[in-house]
């Protein structure tokens, strides 16, 4: 483990790191090791959340290795969203939350005492469930407003705002009218500008929570051509509901599941394995659309 | 009257001629009595309105004819009379009210609004539940205090030290218009009014901004903060713009409010028949102390006049009320 901290590289090799799930750390992926240049690795170590009294996610520890995308499946109140929700400190914004665990970043835990939260989430950003833009600014201002709110200086704004609706797939749609208001665009749109300006602060991990259920076929097609782009050079986890999208977009899927209990990880594996040949019965009965 | 039905004059839809249905709904008895209990609601505040109006435009016209335009535009308020009780000579204008009025609403306004606006920041973003508890129930109490509890105070407490700020304004800011003073005499001007008027308008401000704040979407909220925002970076970027076109709309009201104020003004202010625009100077005027200052004594035929005082009043309250409307549309508007 010590020889292992000497580089980033063999830091982000995590399929030797023991968990705490017996049959997960067992089941863990060879993955190829990241690079920097591809986004820095998450870890999460022995995730707990509760809302007041309310159990709702117990002892999840998953690592996301650096330049992998990472789907998390599971039925509807199974911890999915409350769980990356932990991972760039959003969850203690809802009153009477609290966790327990690590989430290591770099290898440093988000939760330390000392930490600076906004420092974490611009480098853990994140895309939610329903586009957000911000109505009052203009598409334009919309994928600079992370930088304004971080204070953040860059030297030429035009072209980190062409690069990141570039990234995020709408440069083509919208750089005629980047002075028009953010509503004024389609959903599937404002949700690529969101991704837009969650990239513009140059975030190492981005958390899309169900990024494409309010949206059309299109649109999410669209959204998941640009999660593999993004792929290449940070590193994802994404929120879904829709197995084919798991299927599609993801090097690594995680199967949640609430049984009348808190939320549980029942398995993590490549995704091509969990729809294949999943090691739980829950698992396989989930994926070939027996419950849930 | 039946339910939905085709008219029987309709032709057969075999002419190929497409003619709307009409469609009739007949609503039920209890929800018939029901539209006419809010309708008896909703009209009787506008039938009130409307007699209010009728009953100033009545009791002041003959004052408003005699007087013409120099009713708002003279200053001179004198009224002779015989020993019978004849008016021999009269002049009425209320120049002087008038401006004093807008003087010290604006006053009160510009000192409220920003105190207001972090107030209920505060409350909603800040301050931790039992607190905000507390403070609501107080602010909410500040608003229903006696106004005249006010002006008392206002004048025995609060305007020692307001005549100090003054005096320092007038210092350092005298030679702007506004600050400048004719004669070296702070006591009872427009200024203190107005800030006894602000504490008065405080609460509704604050109550109407806290209001809109707190119906911020949530999703602009995390939105904010999921890219690095501090708190007060969030509120800039989400929550003002958001709340706006509600914080002008509780200004208007409590511009509103301080203009129609009587007492309060009427303990603290000195009443002057002379248009002063110099709010630090002990010199004003205001509709409605006015009224309050002459009703007492007053002849018939000056109440008449007072009465056209006060539909003057009404209308630039009105007036005011329609301007925040269209503030708030301007500055609400669709791109919350």
């Amino acid at each position: 483990m010590t020889d292992s901290m000497e580089s980033e590289n063999e830091k982000m090799d995590t399929s030797v790191k023991p968990t705490s799930l017996g049959s997960v750390a067992s089941n863990a992926p060879k993955r190829a090791p990241g690079t920097l240049a591809m986004g820095r690795g998450l870890e999460a170590r022995g995730i707990h959340a509760w809302f007041g009294k309310n159990h709702v996610l117990s002892d999840v520890t998953l690592d996301f290795a650096a330049g992998t995308v990472t789907a998390l499946i599971g039925p509807s109140g199974c911890g999915k969203s409350t769980f990356i929700r932990t991972m760039n400190r959003m969850h203690e914004f809802i009153p009477g939350a609290a966790m327990a665990g690590e989430v290591l970043l770099d290898g440093k835990d988000v939760y330390a005492p000392g930490t600076d939260v906004t420092k974490i989430r611009l480098q853990i950003g994140m895309v939610f469930q329903k586009p957000n833009p911000f109505p009052s600014m203009t598409i334009g201002q919309n994928v600079l407003s992370g930088l304004k709110l971080a204070q953040l200086k860059v030297d030429n704004k035009d072209d980190l705002m062409e690069e990141c609706l570039e990234r995020a797939g709408l440069w083509s749609e919208v750089k005629d009218r980047l002075n028009a208001h953010g509503g004024s665009l389609s959903g599937g749109q404002q949700q690529r500008l969101c991704i837009a300006r969650a990239l513009a602060v140059r975030p190492q991990v981005l958390l899309m929570d169900e990024p494409c259920s309010a949206l059309d076929p299109g649109s999410t097609l669209r959204i998941e051509e640009t999660i593999r782009h993004l792929s290449d050079s940070m590193t994802i986890i994404i929120v879904t509901h829709n197995m084919q999208q798991a299927a599609r977009v993801s090097d690594y899927t995680a199967f949640f599941l609430s049984d009348n209990g808190p939320g549980q990880m029942i398995e993590c594996a490549p995704t091509s394995e969990i729809f294949s040949r999943p090691r739980d019965k829950r698992t396989e009965n989930y994926v070939t659309g027996r419950f849930g | 009257m039946p339910q939905t039905y085709i008219q029987p004059s309709a032709p057969a839809p075999s002419s190929g001629v497409a003619i709307p249905r009409e469609i009739t709904t007949e609503p039920r008895f209890s929800d018939r009595v029901f539209r006419g209990v809010v309708t008896t609601g909703g009209l009787s505040s506008l039938a009130i309105l409307g007699l209010i109006t009728i009953f100033l435009g009545y009791r002041g016209f003959e004052v408003l004819r005699q007087e013409g335009f120099n009713f708002i535009t003279s200053s001179t308020w004198a009224i002779t009379t015989d020993d019978a009780g004849n008016v021999v000579e009269s002049h009425f204008g209320i120049a002087a009210m008038l401006v004093g009025t807008i003087l010290c609403s604006i006053v009160a306004v510009l000192i409220a609004v920003p105190i207001s606006v972090f107030t209920a920041l505060f409350l909603n973003f800040y301050a931790p539940a039992w607190l905000k508890k507390i403070l609501v129930s107080v602010i909410d109490m500040m608003a229903a205090f006696p106004s005249i509890l006010f002006g008392i105070w206002g004048f025995l407490v609060l305007m020692p030290s307001v005549e100090y700020w003054a005096k320092l304004l007038n210092h350092y800011l005298g030679f702007i218009p506004i600050f400048h003073v004719p004669a070296y005499y702070f006591t009872r001007s427009p200024f203190i009014a107005g800030v006894v008027l602000a504490i008065m308008i405080i609460p509704i401000i604050t109550s109407v901004s806290r209001e809109v704040f707190s119906q911020t979407p949530l999703d602009r909220i995390q939105a904010a903060y999921a890219l690095g925002a501090t708190r007060w970076g969030m509120i800039q970027a989400v929550v003002i713009p958001y709340g706006r076109g509600g914080v002008v709309g509780g200004a208007m009201l409590g511009l509103g409010r301080a203009m129609g104020e009587t007492v309060a003004v009427y303990t603290v202010l000195n009443i002057v028949y002379q248009v002063n625009w110099q709010m630090l100077f002990g010199a004003g005027g205001n509709i409605a102390s006015l009224i309050i200052l002459k009703f007492g004594d007053a002849s018939p035929y000056e109440i008449k006049a007072l009465m056209a005082a006060g539909l003057i009043l009404f209308a630039l309250t009105l007036l005011v009320n329609a301007g925040a409307d269209l503030m708030v549309k301007r500055f609400g508007g669709n791109k919350r």
